[in-house]
């Protein structure tokens, strides 16, 4: 299982990685082999506000859905609309492959490091 | 506690995610291929599934033929030596206990297959029912069932087994044939929509037979396929499955399942239900989205605000490249062409009814 040096995690296993005040987010590597072939995304719409208790969009493979949660509370201000065309970006790339981009981000107290992930992946 | 089929170790060794599915460990999909790519394989080279959950009973005696024609609602009179005949076994409401495919081995000897889910149920209803010369057995825990569904299946059986012990008829099967020399009921079925055969032998000769379809079909592009691309083919040819497009409570005419049912037959369980409920005011229909998401099963189905019925399954079908979806409605709504909504979790999206199926090529 691949996980991302530069991301934090949360248990739902989704991932935000900070770059100056913008959030992205996306599903991790775990996630996107336990759905198997994802066939559609439900993407957010910008301005939507997001809280880490809701979810903002949902992944569907080719047997079930899932819902997919953000890792911090904020602002939809881009959507990765690719996906619309190309679910499957988030098999091969669930890193490189951003769902949203969030601003005004809340903290990212609570999530998990790199390391801590991946303890937790081990366990499950 | 789940049983495993004689094939589990083998799954496991070519990386099989596991899932228990009607008290069997069955593989839904490999990891090295996933769902899509074993769908897609089955429409365009081969696949081969291990089915052995599936149930099999067997009447036999001079009065297996009449018990058979009391019990179902389809006529297997004057059918040939191997010939197999799809019929519903209906309650005395003329709801569904189960769908199942009857063969006749010769005079005076049936065998029956049934869903892995309702066998417990079936036995008992069928034990229940048992008149007259007859021996009834289940005998499900020693056979086990191959399926090898694709255009490529034509080929590699033909290299396994001798010509003349090879079904040349749809819904045929040659009783005492083989495939690489290990004895099998060879049947020219599937559930995949596509050309295939299924392969009932003894547990003891599954392993073999599975190895050597294996071995000998790796250039024809041959894979292993589980559960979620057998759902996924049998969607995508609109074949009925016990438990969503029929039920307890669901009629073969709401179901579009007539043509299973001989209401000429003197008596079968269920006829006098059918007769005095008449034409059903719902049927069957099948649904292509035009709008963004999938729709599932059990999602409601609207015209404006008004509720027309029910879908049954759905998913995205990998060959037809869409989200596709059963359901059934009100008749006066089930034309195809006519748009209607399908609500996803809370969203409606635009459907439209479409003929069924949606593909076929089993023929």
């Amino acid at each position: 299982m691949n996980i991302n040096t530069e991301c934090l995690y949360s248990k739902s296993h989704e991932w935000v990685r900070i770059e100056n005040d913008t959030a992205y987010i996306g599903i991790t590597d775990y996630a996107q082999n336990q759905l198997g072939d994802i066939v559609f995304v439900g993407l957010p719409v910008v301005g939507d506000k997001v809280s880490t208790s809701d979810a903002y969009s949902d992944v569907e493979s080719v047997k079930a859905v899932s819902d997919v949660y953000s890792p911090v509370d904020g602002t939809i201000s881009e959507v990765n609309t690719q996906l619309e065309s190309d679910p499957a970006l988030l098999n091969t790339d669930p890193y490189g492959t951003w769902i949203a981009k969030l601003t005004d981000i809340s903290s990212t107290d609570g999530l998990m490091t790199p390391a801590e992930y991946e303890e937790y992946c081990a366990a499950l | 506690m789940e049983k495993k089929t004689e094939l589990y170790d083998r799954h496991v060794a070519l990386g099989a995610r596991i899932v228990p599915f009607a008290g069997y460990l069955l593989p839904v999909m490999y990891e090295k291929t996933g769902v899509i790519a074993e769908h897609l394989a089955v429409r365009k080279a081969a696949g081969l599934f291990d089915v052995s959950h599936m149930g099999e009973v067997r009447y036999k005696g001079k009065d297996a033929l009449a018990n058979l024609n009391r019990l179902l609602s389809n006529d297997f009179t004057g059918m040939y030596d191997g010939q197999a005949r799809y019929s519903p076994m209906l309650n005395e409401n003329g709801g569904f206990i189960d769908d199942l495919i009857v063969y006749k081995k010769s005079d005076n000897d049936y065998m029956v297959v049934v869903n892995a889910a309702n066998r417990s149920k079936d036995v008992e209803w069928m034990l229940s029912n048992l008149s007259g010369d007859v021996e009834f057995s289940d005998i499900s825990d020693s056979i086990s069932q191959i399926a090898i569904q694709g255009p490529a299946s034509r080929e590699i059986i033909k290299r396994l087994t001798p010509e003349d012990k090879i079904p040349q008829k749809y819904y045929s099967a040659i009783f005492n044939s083989s495939v690489g020399g290990f004895p099998c009921i060879l049947s020219r079925t599937g559930y995949t929509g596509e050309f295939g055969y299924e392969i009932y032998t003894m547990n003891e000769n599954a392993v073999n037979i599975w190895d050597i379809l294996l071995d000998s079909a790796k250039g024809d592009g041959l894979v292993p396929c589980g559960l979620g691309a057998r759902d996924t083919l049998r969607l995508e040819a609109a074949m009925p499955l016990y438990g969503h497009e029929m039920d307890e409570n669901t009629t073969p005419g709401e179901t579009g399942l007539m043509f299973a049912v001989k209401m000429n037959k003197p008596f079968f369980v269920g006829k006098s239900a059918l007769e005095e409920k008449g034409e059903p005011t719902r049927i069957r229909v099948g649904l292509k989205a035009l709008g963004k998401g999938i729709i599932r099963e059990k999602q409601t189905i609207y015209i404006g605000d008004t509720v027309i019925g029910v879908s049954t399954s759905g998913t995205f079908c990998p060959w037809l490249n869409g989200s596709y979806a059963m359901a059934i409605v009100d008749k006066k709504y089930s034309v195809p062409g006519t748009r209607v909504y399908a609500d996803i979790r809370g969203r409606k999206t635009e459907a439209e009814i479409v003929a069924l199926p949606f593909y076929s090529n089993a023929k």
